[in-house]
């Protein structure tokens, strides 16, 4: 039961990281990016070719992952996104699901269709036993860096200028432009750090999540879940919507495996037809 | 009536009214069973294809409503039509195809529910979620799905009790045409009633339809139920015509390649679908010889480009196109004695 709990939480917060990022960029410009996972899988194979070819340390190749997925998240939106800001929903779907084949046929073709594993350091295999409760040594350190993370993310919004600006252009995109507030820069920077944060997340989570060129299909469902249940206006309602989601799936397969991921898409489902809007959404009118 | 809706009724009848491209269009159509003889399979497919089009273009292009979850219909249905088929209930492919078509449009004015609440976001999540939960289901319950496998040992009887679905899918595509041809019927009386211009009213503007007393949410139900009968019909038809049902009729892949579809023939039109079916298969096919592992990525490609070239830009070409062609078609049927000569292989 409590192990149950662990690795549901262990989950939850590795998707937390994951969709913070589509959460924000959803938030901000009402864009609806399901290329997200993409980014995801882009910094789970970097990590994969660092480690396990170029024999980089495990613990320097996930802020490297982090960096390239960001430079390549920033590339994209400066390239390619600021296209598509202003076009209807419909065109943004077909364009980021145009972006998700492209992926996944890429990644295919360079790296292989087979399911690829990260060399993990001998430090971090096995677990502890904390009273009669099995603790994966991996899952408590995507615990205790995703803990710090989502610490940083939260002051990094609440208490830096940039937070401000950031929360700034969410709440009222036309007043922050007004108050000299470069919002197509807010969103650059927060695209990228999203995008970053999404690679971070597949690089940590490529042992759980298990990776391959179809990665960016399979977890879409699970980034908008978030998105939609924990609404787009703070960290905190992803947060806990990620938490919830992470037990409701473990506890699922767990108990029911016959059901498996039924059980959270049922929840899913609830959650919209009790409050359309989000589960933690603020009940702001516009 | 008073003049002005007498007016009103001439100008709906007067768009209603065939146009000469529209019956070129069947001609052609028609004439591809004896045109392509060994192009009968990819024809069907094509068939099938267009009419799940014809369904989405249904809720997206006159109701407004972006789904990612059509399907969700689709598969249902093929798996109804594989199972009624598999343990004898319903032998009669023509009725089977109805019950099928039912049994979707029961899931659909069931989820439609779901569908009307919240924005586009929820909108896609909700109809995506249902037809992933929908393929988990399918999934899972493999004793009566068959699973990964797919749905084995269906047999289909022939059609009226008359016509065999025979190996090189002559007759099945004869009765796909034919079922699209139906469909089309069906739907074009629809779009072109009164009930199908006030679903453009709500398109243009919800609220203010609701104002002029057009009831909204119920029409919108009406529309999504009708789309799901259709998009059931079709996954049925491609149970039946290829004696097979897999777990990739519920797949994702299959919901967002019809919306490319519909991007290519264009929206809101109802040759959009089957002109789109058209182009998407020679293209896929065409890729699929260069590369066939990899003609997703061109799919995806196109898909970006169309988007970055701007739709309503790609459209106004189709559009162009279309009317270039209507005008050759009408100079065709004006002039009957190079019909032939204008059709020929």
């Amino acid at each position: 039961m409590l192990t149950i709990i662990f690795d549901g939480v262990a989950y939850g917060m590795l998707l937390f990281v994951l969709a913070c990022g589509l959460s924000v960029t959803l938030g901000l410009m009402n864009f609806i990016n399901l290329a997200h996972g993409a980014f995801a899988m882009a910094g789970g194979y970097c990590t994969v070719v660092l480690v396990n070819r170029l024999g980089v340390p495990f613990a320097l190749g996930l802020p490297i992952a982090f960096l390239l997925t960001a430079i390549l998240g920033g590339l994209f939106e400066r390239t390619l996104y600021v296209h598509v800001y202003a076009r209807p929903h419909l065109d943004q779907v077909l364009f980021t699901i145009g972006l998700v084949f492209m992926a996944v046929a890429a990644t295919d073709y360079t790296m292989g269709s087979s399911q690829q594993f990260v060399q993990i350091p001998e430090a971090l295999q096995g677990q502890y036993n904390v009273f009669g409760v099995g603790m994966s040594k991996y899952r408590l350190l995507i615990i205790v860096v995703c803990g710090f993370l989502t610490v940083a993310l939260q002051l990094l919004l609440t208490r830096t200028r940039f937070g401000s600006r950031l929360r700034a252009a969410v709440d009222d995109q036309r007043v922050a432009r007004g108050l000299g507030i470069n919002v197509g820069a807010v969103f650059g920077i927060t695209f990228a750090f999203g995008s970053g944060l999404a690679g971070l997340g597949g690089a940590l989570g490529a042992e759980i999540l298990g990776l391959d060129p179809t990665f960016p299909l399979k977890y879409m469902i699970y980034f908008l879940i978030v998105v939609t249940v924990g609404g787009t206006s703070s960290i905190t309602g992803p947060f806990l919507a990620s938490i919830l989601l992470g037990l409701g799936d473990v506890a699922g397969k767990y108990y029911v495996p016959r059901l498996g991921a039924f059980v959270i898409y049922t929840i899913m489902i609830v959650v919209l037809l009790w409050r359309p809007q989000g589960l933690f959404a603020r009940s702001t009118v516009r | 009536m008073g003049p002005v809706a007498d007016d009103v009724s001439s100008y709906l009848k007067r768009r209603a009214r065939w146009s000469p491209f529209e019956i070129a269009f069947w001609v052609f159509a028609f004439a591809s069973i004896w045109l392509f003889p060994g192009k009968h399979l990819i024809l069907t497919e094509t068939a099938i294809l267009a009419l799940f089009a014809l369904s989405l273009d249904l809720i997206l292009g006159y109701a407004g409503i972006i789904s990612l979850g059509q399907a969700a219909f689709f598969g249902l249905a093929g798996y109804c039509a594989g199972l009624l088929a598999k343990y004898g209930l319903v032998t009669e492919p023509v009725l089977a195809l109805l019950v099928s078509g039912v049994a979707a449009a029961i899931l659909g004015f069931v989820t439609s529910f779901l569908v009307l609440r919240g924005s586009d976001l929820t909108r896609l999540m909700v109809t995506l979620g249902v037809s992933l939960m929908l393929g988990e289901l399918a999934n899972r319950f493999s004793d009566i799905t068959g699973g990964a496998d797919g749905l084995q040992g269906v047999e289909v009887e022939p059609i009226l009790g008359r016509f065999r679905f025979d190996m090189f899918g002559h007759n099945g595509y004869t009765y796909s045409l034919i079922v699209l041809f139906v469909c089309f019927l069906i739907v074009r009386r629809i779009v072109y009633s009164p009930f199908g211009l006030s679903l453009r009213a709500i398109k243009g503007n919800a609220l203010r339809s609701a104002a002029v007393g057009i009831p909204v949410k119920w029409r919108l139900v009406a529309i999504y139920t009708i789309a799901a009968f259709f998009a059931g019909i079709a996954g049925a038809l491609l149970t039946q015509t290829t004696a097979f049902c897999s777990l990739d009729v519920l797949s994702l892949d299959r919901s967002a390649d019809l919306l490319l579809v519909l991007i290519i023939g264009g929206t809101g039109y109802l040759y959009g679908g089957l002109i789109g079916a058209v182009i998407y298969k020679f293209l896929q096919d065409w890729i699929a010889t260069l590369t066939p592992q990899y003609w997703q990525f061109w799919i995806g490609l196109v898909l970006v480009v169309i988007v970055l070239i701007g739709r309503e830009r790609f459209e106004s070409w189709i559009t162009a196109i279309r009317l270039g062609l209507a005008g050759f078609a009408s100079r065709l049927i004006s002039r009957p004695a190079t019909l032939g000569a204008g059709e020929g292989p």
